[in-house]
């Protein structure tokens, strides 16, 4: 019997996974372990199943994901801090064919921008928004963000965050719950929660992002949004390993996965 | 030939943006232009030519649109008055970054803050010094007349495109409310897609299989490649001030002194000149058009000719008049008269005002 060699492994019917053909070449420069690489490749492969490379636009944010314009091989507009709903309305507004899609983190979209936010999910804009939440600011080297957990410390809450002083008077808020508020909103198509810190979990958050761009070339109104409980290992000072369990222990609790509403419907759970 | 209709400032304003096919209007009321958005509105422009128009959230939410569309190639505008022009300019700095062509008209009320929604000239640094960070610069048209407020608006979208940079408009609350008789421009057709994808290539359109994909941003965290964007804007700046000044001289060929005024000012200033002239003196007007880029070599040429004074007329506490003094370099007495709060200056008071800050006695 002849050896096996390597050429004879390397066919095309043993390939079990490729990088997505809508990712470039630029190596990504997210901390090892990071959620948002996970999320880049999942839009990348669903927008390469769907077959709209050649008419999605992004908008990218301020924050870890500002240049996610050089991993995606689609044009892409990079928005100032919170804007990029107002952003992606522009465009869909002037190019109603084109599928537009923005990108964002907690603090871009539910801080700085909660106003493009919430007025965006208001108009039901026909666009896809993509919420990676870490509950701290990355970029900026782990300040606090809105969604930041409770007595969870960040360089602006050294010692937890403290929603109230002990004698009730505020101090730094609660978590925002900025996804139930918009599922409430009319605008809003299809809402859902997802992560990606196991196989199984990436595997539902490429259905609901596959199901936010389908329903954006399929209709003419809705807003689909798709929040990804994600980390920030290096802010979280954990290991990938332990952030990713951090993550189902702590944040899944207050942010809970599932969808929260579907064809304009809320889901009742 | 284009059609002779009695309109205020704002309407006209609005009424040239549908007419030279503009794609798309974002905007928030705020007086003295909420006539702008009200009047697209009203004409329903959507089914005239397709036109967008859309009611922002803020000035911010506006402006950011306006960056994006324009990224995607197409023409947009937008309108305020100067504490929602404020807001703008986190937008401005990134349409000036990431270079993308778009109008916005500024008609300007007093401040500053709140302030007072009468007219006002108090914006003109905002408008012509920056406002956003950076260093960049946006071209400033400022309309002496409601044809004029017709008119910047398609040359507006011809300068935003030639150069890939915002222009503005800045006008003022009196400009912006009176009625005038003004000729309109027959219909335009708006580009199609093929048209833009043809014209600017640059464009976000949705990259073709096969091509680069395309990116419209402010950053680069590259020093040697940021110093060298930021030299490539400054040449185009270059290129700007080389050829797009703009002004009119009215009485100046055998002036001694020169009012330098522009939009509602140089209104007045013009019949400042009638008045000086009626009583012998030789004085003139040089209504700047442009305000960036400054007829600062009109000035000097002026000098040149022998003009010994200029009276900088403003509805302002002085800001124009640092561009005339730069201008006159010490060559020749240069000083500021205005009212503000919402008090406009009768042609008397700026022709007294001439005489005694500037002629003398
Ligand atoms: C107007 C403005 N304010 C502040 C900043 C600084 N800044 C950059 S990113 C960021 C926070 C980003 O956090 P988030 O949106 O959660 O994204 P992440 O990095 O966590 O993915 C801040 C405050 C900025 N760039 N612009
Ligand atoms: S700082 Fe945090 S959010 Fe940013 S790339 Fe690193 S792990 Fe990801
Ligand atoms: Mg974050």
């Amino acid at each position: 019997m002849a050896e096996i060699t390597l050429q004879d492994i390397i066919q095309p019917e043993n390939l079990v996974y490729e990088k997505s053909k809508l990712l470039t070449e630029k190596p990504f420069h997210y901390c090892p372990g990071c959620g948002h690489g996970t999320v880049h490749r999942i839009i990348a492969e669903v927008l390469e199943e769907l077959g709209v490379d050649d008419r999605t636009i992004g908008v990218s944010p301020v924050g870890c994901a500002v240049m996610a314009y050089d991993y995606f091989d689609v044009d892409f507009v990079e928005a100032a801090h919170g804007r990029a709903p107002a952003c992606a309305t522009g465009i869909k507004r002037v190019w109603p064919d084109k599928v537009v899609f923005s990108y964002q983190g907690d603090g871009d979209l539910a801080a700085i921008g909660t106003c493009e936010t919430i007025h965006t999910c208001n108009r039901g804009e026909n666009i896809t928004m993509i919420f990676v939440n870490n509950g701290i600011y990355g970029m900026t080297g782990g300040q606090m963000a809105p969604t930041t957990l409770v007595g969870m410390k960040t360089a602006t809450t050294p010692y937890g965050r403290m929603p109230q002083w002990p004698d009730g008077t505020p101090n730094n808020g609660f978590p925002l719950q900025i996804t139930q508020l918009l599922a409430q909103l009319p605008g809003t198509r299809y809402v859902t929660r997802q992560a990606v810190f196991s196989p199984a979990a990436v595997r539902n958050a490429k259905k609901a992002i596959k199901k936010a761009f389908q329903n954006q070339i399929e209709n003419k109104n809705g807003v689909n949004f798709v929040e990804i409980v994600s980390n920030c290992n290096s802010n979280w000072k954990m290991s990938a390993v332990d952030a990713n369990k951090w993550l189902q222990d702590n944040m899944l609790p207050v942010y809970p996965l599932g969808d929260l509403k579907d064809n304009f419907e809320l889901i009742k759970k | 030939m284009g059609e002779l209709k009695l309109m205020k400032g704002n309407e006209a304003l609005a009424e040239a943006a549908i007419r030279c096919g503009a794609d798309a209007y974002f905007g928030y009321p705020i007086t003295p232009q909420s006539e702008v958005i009200e009047y697209l509105s009203e004409q329903n422009p959507y089914e005239r030519t397709g036109m967008v128009v859309l009611q922002a959230e803020s000035e911010l939410a506006a402006i950011n649109m306006v960056y994006a569309a324009g990224a995607a190639g197409k023409h947009v505008m937008t309108s305020s008055s100067s504490p929602g022009v404020c807001l703008k300019q986190e937008g401005l700095a990134y349409i000036a970054g990431a270079e993308v062509p778009c109008v916005f008209a500024d008609v300007v009320r007093g401040g500053p803050g709140l302030g007072t929604i009468q007219p006002s000239q108090a914006d003109y640094f905002q408008n012509t010094k920056g406002g956003g960070n950076g260093d960049y610069r946006n071209i400033v048209l400022a309309p002496a007349s409601v044809q004029e407020m017709a008119d910047f608006v398609p040359l507006g979208f011809d300068l935003a495109f030639k150069y890939r940079m915002a222009v503005c408009i800045l006008s003022d609350g009196a400009i912006g409310q009176m009625m005038e008789k003004v000729v309109l421009p027959e219909q335009k057709a708006r580009l199609t897609e093929e048209e833009i994808k043809a014209k600017y290539p640059w464009a976000l359109t949705g990259r073709k299989r096969g091509t680069q994909h395309r990116v419209i941003t402010s950053l680069d965290l590259d020093s040697a490649r940021m110093e060298e964007h930021n030299r490539a804007l400054q040449r185009k700046y270059d290129e700007v001030t080389k050829n797009e000044v703009r002004y009119e001289m009215i009485d100046c060929d055998d002036a001694d002194y020169v009012f330098v005024a522009y939009g509602s000012s140089a209104r007045i200033a013009q019949k400042s000149v009638q008045l000086g002239r009626a009583e012998g003196l030789k004085v003139g007007l040089l209504r700047p058009i442009t305000l960036w880029p400054y007829p600062t070599k009109a000035i000097q040429s002026l000098i040149d000719k022998g003009v010994k004074g200029f009276l900088s007329v403003e509805l302002s506490c002085g800001q124009m008049i640092e561009d005339v003094l730069l201008a006159c370099n010490g060559r020749a007495k240069a000083e500021h008269f205005g009212r503000v709060g919402g008090i406009i200056h009768t042609p008397e008071e700026v022709l007294e005002a001439m005489k005694k800050q500037i002629i003398g006695e």
